[in-house]
């Protein structure tokens, strides 16, 4: 995707790694794009539950405003952090949320929604709910294209504490996949289950 | 080719920069939003040798590293607004002892324990006039990642070269974001340490002036006499009331950093030679100046910023200069116009001022200033 700035937003409550997907994205784009980025954290007193969100900034060349002010995308994993922090989202913009955990999102937003059970495929595909943060950042390799697939694997890579690689691996190219799915799709809201979230044969039980 | 790339907060990069300037203590009472300053060194000090401690509080947090600073080591404690408070009494007592220290700043919203983890600069006036007393005052105020090494590392050096603590004031913003950054080479760094006596421990006085407005240091346990105390006291370093001894030592004090002034004032231009609008800013809201500058010259708007690397003491000089010529002056600052109120004064009635100030927690936006810029006009 060609573009010479873009602001993504990740956002939930504390403890389910949305920074993590930031900072991941960050490294990536800036190791392996040939871009500028600045991640960027927010969370609140309250550490674990408090709605939190991490923007990350993409340029081409320096970033003097380092915050985000016209988002390309936003992803949602609570309704908490929906609530404070969708805002300042262009209106072609791609808004994500897991229906699950953020159910009440206004009919009429002008941005595509996909809303997809990310938690709970994280939990049955990986066992863990902790991967959805993962996936997270695969879904939005697959759907933005503002990182090629390989470099977002890259960089989960060389960001999963060791041991983890094999499991990591497998909850971004699932994100990748559902992103693919999402992009595909030209209605305005796209609904994502634990049925899309099934790999090609040769990457299962790998 | 994989890049060799390193990504830093900018709370990572205080710690980072304090290691490479010599430090090897640390002293803290963690404290959002400067927490993840205290995180790095409990995890890096270990591995060059250096001492983390978690003290009970922000008081005990200062009075561990005037003690580790007085046996010789470069200290280092970091704290938010509250914690700044609560420092105040021992920051005190380390410009009446001249103890050399550093004390970071990430500021948040005030009053008592205001907004935690938002961004504010709230403690302008604090850093200034939070202890007692007169005493001399450096301050400064990184807006970029590089910017919070470079000047982490000269705040250790002004604080070895006039024997006081240091106040580095930074802000959510910036201390928060992380991008990938590349230092400086460690060998080309300027490091700056505390002058020794020269004289033997039986000939040694703390506080002896005969070598000039900043006296020699020894450390703790190698055999000098050395009186510590927050009372005036005269060269030995025990409690004086002697009226003519006292008022030298204040103004001595004030000398350290009156004398050093060119030394020390830190400011930077940006689009100011034909500027007939001119803003003041500091921290990371002058990044959102810059861009309003920028996005003003577009529309043919004369306008240009000084941005202050060191906040106190100020360029009065320069401020004047500026005030003299302006036809408006912008201060955008996150709290309710600490900076402005200065500025006016240097203004009188040469120019207007105008405010822009945010306390609720969310950034000085690009289009805040701008709009200004416009009403200025």
């Amino acid at each position: 995707m060609k573009f010479d700035h873009y602001e993504a937003r990740f956002a939930g409550v504390g403890g389910q790694g949305v920074i993590l997907a930031g900072k991941i994205l960050a490294y990536g784009m800036v190791s392996f794009e040939s871009c500028r980025a600045i991640e960027t954290p927010t969370y609140t007193a309250q550490v674990r539950g408090g709605a939190t969100k991490v923007d990350v900034v993409i340029d081409k060349n320096h970033i003097e405003y380092p915050r985000a002010e016209n988002l390309d995308f936003f992803l949602s994993l609570h309704q908490k952090s929906f609530n404070i922090y969708y805002k300042e989202i262009k209106p072609d913009a791609i808004v994500v949320v897991d229906p699950n955990l953020t159910p009440n999102v206004p009919a009429n937003i002008p941005q595509k929604l996909v809303m997809v059970d990310l938690v709970e495929i994280a939990k049955k595909q990986m066992g863990k709910t902790l991967y959805a943060a993962v996936i997270a950042v695969g879904l939005f390799a697959g759907i933005t294209k503002v990182i090629k697939e390989s470099n977002i694997q890259k960089a989960v890579l060389d960001k999963a504490p060791k041991g983890t690689e094999i499991d990591n691996l497998k909850a971004v190219k699932i994100g990748i996949e559902l992103g693919k799915k999402a992009l595909k799709s030209n209605d305005k809201v796209v609904k994502l289950t634990i049925e899309d979230a099934m790999l090609p044969d040769e990457d299962n039980g790998k | 080719m994989k890049k060799s790339v390193r990504f830093y907060s900018g709370a990572e990069l205080v710690a980072k920069a304090a290691i490479d300037a010599g430090c090897r203590f640390f002293g803290g009472y963690p404290i959002t939003p400067s927490s993840e300053i205290a995180e790095y060194m409990s995890v890096h000090m270990p591995r060059v040798g250096g001492t983390y401690i978690q003290m009970e509080d922000e008081i005990g947090a200062m009075g561990s590293i005037i003690g580790a600073s007085l046996t010789g080591v470069k200290s280092l404690t970091a704290t938010s607004g509250p914690g700044f408070s609560l420092k105040q009494e021992n920051i005190g007592y380390a410009y009446m002892a001249e103890v050399p220290c550093v004390v970071c700043n990430v500021m948040r919203g005030g009053p008592s324990t205001g907004l935690p983890t938002a961004l504010a600069q709230a403690d302008i006036m604090q850093a200034k006039w939070g202890t007692h007393g007169d005493h001399p005052v450096i301050a400064l105020t990184p807006a970029y990642l590089e910017e919070i090494y470079e000047l982490t590392i000269k705040a250790f050096n002004f604080a070895e070269t006039y024997r006081m603590p240091i106040m580095l004031l930074l802000d959510e913003v910036i201390a928060h974001l992380s991008a990938a950054i590349e230092l400086p080479d460690k060998e080309l760094l300027v490091i700056k340490n505390r002058r020794r006596p020269t004289v033997p421990p039986e000939k040694y006085f703390p506080y002896d002036t005969a070598y000039g407005d900043v006296p020699p240091m020894a450390n703790f346990f190698e055999g000098y006499r050395y009186h510590v105390t927050g009372l005036s006291h005269d060269k030995t370093g025990f409690p004086t009331t002697d009226p003519d001894l006292v008022q030298a030592d204040q103004e001595r004090h004030l000398r350290k950093v009156k004398a050093h002034i060119n030394e020390i004032i830190d400011y930077e231009y940006y689009m100011m030679k034909d500027a007939e609008i001119i803003i003041f800013a500091y921290g990371s809201t002058a990044r959102a100046a810059r861009v309003a500058v920028d996005n003003a010259r577009k529309l043919g708007i004369r306008v240009g910023m000084m941005r202050f690397r060191v906040i106190w003491p100020l360029p009065e000089a320069e401020i004047l200069k500026l005030c003299s010529k302006a036809k408006a002056i912008i201060v955008p600052e996150m709290n309710m116009g600490q900076l402005s109120d200065v500025i006016e004064r240097y203004a009188a009635d040469r120019t207007k001022i105008m405010r822009i100030n945010h306390v609720g927690g969310v950034p000085i936006h690009p289009t805040d200033v701008l709009n200004v810029i416009k009403e200025a006009l």
